[in-house]
């Protein structure tokens, strides 16, 4: 009995050990992604295996985690000898990064061309302090989509313009029985929420720090909470977005359970596409709405970049490859679920065809792209932010309180 | 016996009905989960049964071609096998010659006891150092350091075991051994280790049980295909882009079948393992 | 063969285990109070000397108390939940019906399931769009919407509870069927015979059997509930609104998102400290419960 366990276990661990593939490539490097907006997987991979042809010494590791694990994994990461070469960073995590020395600086690779070419907007992604921390990759922002059947047959001409109309043409839909819950958001307790309250926060014209002290429980600020608490208390929002992510945004949308939603670029041409999608042919997608005064559009700047870690043993391979995920020529092949961060190729008919209504929204939501504030505390900040926005959902606490206390914890 | 009244023999049915249907349905559902298309799955109302069985996901799970989400998923499954199998085998060796002299010489148990008592221990409260010390060995994401972490979970788990096993072995029959002149090694070699060998059965499953189960370490210390194990791949696949619920199942089930297996194969001797441990508290 | 001689023999066996458990589990604890006194970053320098700052601050913020609060909730209610329904699914299981070998051997399944599957599962269950539970239930017109069960606080935690306790209850189940079928026939002929009701005879005949594995099983069952990390952060994170956010949970989030490792670590020292706490007040008790059984 004993025996024949200790042969399997052994005969288990050999087993494993003659799986490992052989590596016969000069260089590996490890990357890190995330399994969540933007580029799949898939794509991801396509890339990369592109890359390796054309680089044969080189052998390129992705690892995908979702975009809830993709800070602390690279924080981790930063301990062990062998981490990640390259990661994935959010638009937010520069400061943090830079302060504690996690990515390189890369400023001198940055080349003239690289400068001239790139939207002056993607360029914020990865800066910090004046210095460079990587190339833009995900150039981001969150767009009201919209389904055109369900507008239609409730007799909607256009979709809204405004964050109040958003919410009068909710009503009509919830009003005519074709849906109890129209508008779908992703208010779980989580970064996404986040960026659907700044999105809010750029119409109202707030701002989230003033001489870097928080300024969000104020003005612009409180109103964009006080509008999610609304929308979410009139029952024109489905009440499940308070558990939804991205991810069960885009499920929502394409099973034709919502009108409208708040989502990344990459929910235009997957919600097209008819074998995931049940509302294929039928996405509209717009700017998201301004508030009449204030504000014509509303974006909030959901860029990503890639970077060199500090612990990179490879640091020019690694660039390479960053160099290679950036190009141009690389962006425009894979343009469908992720745009790219160079100006010309948003008047490419490679690049636009078939989606010319997602990129006319993108030239407009790109160009008002607000940024969540930068500071090296900033997981605290959006954690108690995070916290105060499901407060005042859940009625524990009203905006004012809610925000005021998340003013308090927010670190800094 | 008592003679049972017809409406206790029904209401006895019902409960274990009742019982069976509480197991049975989450797994179930979870297999047929697993192999429903995406669509019935989405479905309002919710098609309980798929119109057609389809098995592609554990294709797509199961396929090693380089640079694929089945390459990911299947180096997880590797690691959970090495790094369980690692573990149990060093706390097996741990174990025996510990749970023998603790059985033989109970003046030192204290010390077991102690060695048991850092079960209590929060992991959060040791995460912080063994991340430092990990990481200034060079044994982060790394499938042997995770192992030695392991060890240290199994370990008191399985001197325990080991050392009730040795208990009901009657020292009589060693000593015996040893006045026909055996050395202390041969007497445990030839007389007392076969006699404990179903014990060991036992401790080396519930350690396979153990390593297979946990998260938290894992989570921390590893950070790629290199020791990422599977409880880490599939919270990741639960957490990320999942556009298919059926394919999170399939995992699930995947990685829920050799525990189970291991479970109802060997359930007397768990449950023994277990209550030998309970009764004598 | 002199004692002293058995002794030193018995150490030296023990030695290896002693050395791996003091290498990778007693220094780290020593590193964890010595870090407790520091504001150490979790990467970079060693930090400086803070003295009680950690531990005043941590005990005083109100992310604490709540959370305290929580952790206790969640480890009473399913502890409690799970002994409750384990003894009588063993009190089931100890009657004579057809398929009961089966039904016991189907009771180890939520057991072995790993603990990262049953979250997954139970997470894909509550889905509020199109989970199996809001369909069975409204199909049954039990309730009348889909509803959000991870999402609201007043359901998130108790959701958690349930998933926790349908894999542990089997367990303890399991445990308890063992020691009932321990307890003699005759004895319980004999209650049968004194004219003891089903419920006198549960309390003061079969239940004396019962106490001392179960105690274990409660002690072993509460500690780990108080320690609960894979199943929360699996299916919940700690939301909604923190409503679900365990002790585990806030140490990780302090040490590892925020990289505070000094304040992370006094945190998991009065983690620690309670659990400990917790023991021996149970092991005082499972002495008692086992003097009385006796």
């Amino acid at each position: 009995m004993l025996k024949t366990i200790t042969k399997t276990l052994v005969g288990a661990v050999f087993a494993g050990g003659l799986l490992v593939p052989h590596a016969f490539a000069e260089t590996t490097l490890n990357a890190l992604f995330m399994a969540q907006a933007a580029y799949s997987e898939a794509d991801v991979r396509a890339m990369t295996d592109a890359f390796t042809k054309a680089n044969p010494d080189v052998k390129v590791n992705l690892e995908f985690v979702p975009y809830e694990g993709l800070h602390d994994k690279t924080v981790l990461a930063q301990g062990s000898g062998g981490g990640y070469d390259v990661v994935l960073f959010d638009v937010i995590w520069p400061a943090e990064y830079a302060t504690n020395k996690v990515l390189v600086d890369v400023s001198s690779k940055i080349t003239d061309d690289m400068k001239k070419g790139v939207l002056p907007g993607a360029w914020t992604t990865v800066q910090y302090d004046g210095k460079y921390y990587g190339m833009p990759w995900i150039l981001d922002t969150k767009y009201l989509f919209y389904n055109k059947d369900i507008l239609e047959k409730a007799g909607i001409k256009a979709p809204p313009k405004t964050w109040e109309e958003l919410g009068a043409q909710a009503k009509i839909i919830q009003d005519k029985g074709l849906l109890k819950t129209p508008i779908a958001w992703s208010w779980s307790q989580a970064e996404a929420a986040i960026c659907d309250y700044t999105t809010l926060v750029s119409a109202y014209g707030g701002d989230f720090l003033k001489d870097g002290k928080p300024d969000f429980q104020n003005g612009g600020g409180l109103s964009a909470l006080k509008y999610m608490v609304d929308s979410y208390k009139s029952g024109l929002t489905n009440p499940n977005s308070k558990e939804f992510l991205e991810e069960d945004v885009r499920k929502v949308f394409e099973n034709g359970d919502a009108a409208f939603a708040l989502n990344w670029t990459y929910m235009y041409n997957m919600a097209n596409d008819p074998k995931d999608s049940k509302v294929a042919g039928k996405v509209g997608v717009v700017p998201a709405p301004g508030v009449t005064g204030i504000s014509e559009v509303s974006a909030v700047n959901g860029s990503m970049g890639l970077g060199v870690t500090a612990v990179s043993k490879h640091p020019d391979e690694a660039w390479k490859y960053i160099e290679y995920m950036t190009s141009q020529a690389t962006q425009n092949q894979y343009a469908k679920l992720s745009l790219p961060i160079w100006a010309s190729s948003y008047d490419d008919p490679a690049v636009t065809k078939g989606q010319e209504q997602l990129i006319a929204a993108a030239k407009l939501g790109l160009a008002a792209m607000y940024p969540r504030p930068t500071t090296p505390k900033y997981q605290e900040l959006s954690t108690a932010l995070q916290q105060a926005i499901q407060e005042s959902l859940l009625g524990q606490s009203s905006p004012e309180d809610a925000l005021n206390t998340a003013a308090k914890n927010s670190g800094l | 016996m008592e003679r049972r009244s017809p409406a206790f023999t029904i209401f006895i049915y019902g409960c274990a009905l009742l019982l069976a249907a509480i197991i049975l349905a989450p797994i179930a559902w979870l297999f047929i989960m697993s192999i429903s298309p995406a669509a019935d799955l989405a479905a309002k109302p919710l098609r309980w049964w798929p119109q057609a069985a389809d098995f592609s996901r554990y294709q797509t799970l199961l396929s090693t071609a380089e640079n694929s989400a089945g390459a990911a998923f299947t180096s997880s499954l590797r690691n959970s096998l090495e790094i369980s199998g690692m573990a149990t085998l060093a706390a097996l060796a741990l174990a025996i010659p510990a749970g023998w002299a603790v059985s033989r010489t109970p003046a030192i148990g204290w010390s077991l006891s102690m060695v048991i008592a850092t079960y209590m221990l929060p992991p959060v409260a040791l995460a912080v150092p063994l991340y430092m010390g990990l990481s200034h060995l060079g044994l982060l994401n790394n499938v042997f350091g995770l192992a030695l972490v392991y060890l240290t979970i199994l370990a008191p788990f399985t001197t325990w075991l080991m050392k009730s096993g040795f208990d009901s072995i009657p020292r009589e029959i060693e000593a015996a051994a040893m006045i026909d002149g055996a050395g202390l090694f041969q007497t445990l070699r030839i007389i007392t280790l076969p006699l404990a060998a179903p014990v060991m059965a036992t401790s080396a499953l519930f350690a396979v049980l153990l390593a297979w189960d946990e998260f938290f370490y894992a989570l921390l210390f590893t950070s790629d295909q290199r020791a990422k194990t599977l409880t880490v791949a599939i919270a990741d696949l639960a957490g990320g882009r999942v556009s298919d619920y059926g394919l999170i199942a399939t995992a699930g089930v995947l990685a829920a079948l050799p525990p189970v297996l291991i479970g109802l194969v060997m359930q007397r001797a768990l449950i023994s393992g277990l209550t030998s441990g309970g009764v004598k508290g | 063969m002199s004692s002293t001689w058995m002794t030193t023999r018995a150490w030296l066996l023990m030695l290896p285990l002693l050395v791996v458990m003091v290498a990778v589990i007693g220094w780290p604890l020593v590193d964890t109070v010595g870090l407790s006194f520091t504001d150490a970053k979790l990467v970079g320098t060693g930090g400086n000397y803070v003295g009680f700052d950690n531990y005043t601050n941590m005990l005083s913020s109100s992310n604490f108390s709540r959370t305290l609060v929580t952790t206790t909730l969640f480890a009473v209610i399913s502890v409690a939940a799970e002994m409750v329904i384990g003894v009588l699914a063993a009190l089931l299981l100890n009657q004579q019906f057809h398929g009961r070998a089966i039904l016991r051997a189907l009771m180890i399944l939520p057991w072995a399931l790993p603990t990262v599957v049953n979250a997954t599962l139970w997470r894909l269950i509550y889905n509020p769009e199109y989970g199996a539970l809001n369909a069975a239930l409204t199909q049954l017109n039990l309730i009348d919407a889909y509803r959000s069960w991870l999402g609201e606080p007043g359901t998130a935690l108790t959701a958690l509870i349930v998933a926790d306790c349908w894999k542990n209850f089997p367990l303890v189940a399991l445990i308890a069927l063992a020691a009932l079928q321990a307890v003699p026939r005759d004895i319980t002929a004999a209650s049968l015979v004194d004219g003891a009701g089903p419920f006198n005879r549960f309390r003061f005949v079969i239940l004396p059997y019962l106490a001392g594995p179960l105690m274990v099983a409660l002690v072993l069952r509460t500690i780990e509930a108080f320690k609960v990390f894979d199943i929360i952060w699996v299916m919940t994170r700690g939301g909604p609104a923190n409503s679900t956010r365990t002790l585990s949970i806030l140490v990780y989030q302090e040490a590892f998102s925020f990289q505070r490792a000094g304040s992370g670590a006094s945190l998991a020292l009065i983690v620690t400290l309670l659990v400990t706490v917790l023991a021996v007040a149970y092991a005082a008790l499972v002495r008692k419960t086992a003097g009385s059984a006796a």
